[in-house]
């Protein structure tokens, strides 16, 4: 009985992501929102606003700064959380 | 020093060649930390390779060896150190006048997207810094005895 109603719900699950995948927009359309929106900007001001020639590392870094910076403090509660774990305290 | 009594586990020829190999593959790891800003790379992939030099040496000879190397408190001092050159030069900002992390409004005599470019080299370095000691770091844990010392 569950195994009707589970596969009942994944056919029904499966018709409303084919249904909403229709409004999707094409793959690789230059006028897709996400190649009008930020991308140009990137493309064409990245080197005389950051002086980086490379986009990757001037996105990374410089406009999307505080992303990376909240990446590094992640890695660092990492470790601080191991040496918590694992450090041994008062002998 | 106590090369005669430790016991050698990894035979001559790897040894050898890691004890060649390790100062090459550190140098990649400054050049891909270095040249991040140029070409493919960046600090967390240079902090990568900067980190598998240690697990290297650590490997082929001891954790011992690796520590001696590589202490613990040099470890933890650069994981706090590479996390505060990127916030620091965010406060550099702050303090001479712009945004948090807006670089350009640093007060040195230069043009201002080369002040950027600076910036992100230093950012960059911070965070290889900081991945490179947190790479160790949890493999010294990983592999470590923790009943010993």
């Amino acid at each position: 009985m569950i195994r009707i109603f589970s596969i009942i719900s994944l056919c029904l699950v499966g018709i409303i992501f084919f249904y909403v995948a229709e409004d999707m927009p094409d793959l690789g359309d230059p006028n897709n929102p996400t190649n009008i929106h930020v991308s140009p900007r990137y493309i064409e001001k990245s080197m005389e606003e950051t002086g980086t020639p490379n986009m990757v590392t001037a996105v990374l870094a410089s406009y999307r700064g505080y992303d990376t910076l909240g990446e590094t403090t992640v890695i660092f509660t990492a470790a601080m959380a191991a040496i918590l774990l694992f450090q041994k305290w008062g002998k | 020093m106590k090369k005669t009594t430790k016991k050698q586990t990894e035979s001559i020829v790897i040894r050898t060649m890691s004890r060649i190999m390790i100062p090459f593959i550190q140098l990649f790891g400054l050049y891909v930390i270095i040249h991040g800003e140029a070409s493919p790379g960046g600090g967390f992939q240079g902090g990568v390779i900067l980190g598998t030099s240690i697990i290297l040496l650590a490997i082929v000879f001891d954790l011992r060896e690796a520590e001696r190397r590589m202490p613990w408190k040099v470890i933890t001092a650069f994981m706090c150190v590479g996390l505060l050159i990127y916030s620091g030069i965010g406060l550099l900002d702050l303090l001479s006048g712009g945004a948090y992390l807006e670089y350009t409004k640093l007060p040195l005599p230069l043009p201002a997207h080369e002040i950027s470019a600076l910036s992100i080299l230093f950012v960059e370095i911070g965070i290889g810094i900081t991945v490179m000691a947190v790479i160790i770091l949890l493999f010294y844990y990983l592999v470590g005895d923790q009943n010993a010392s």
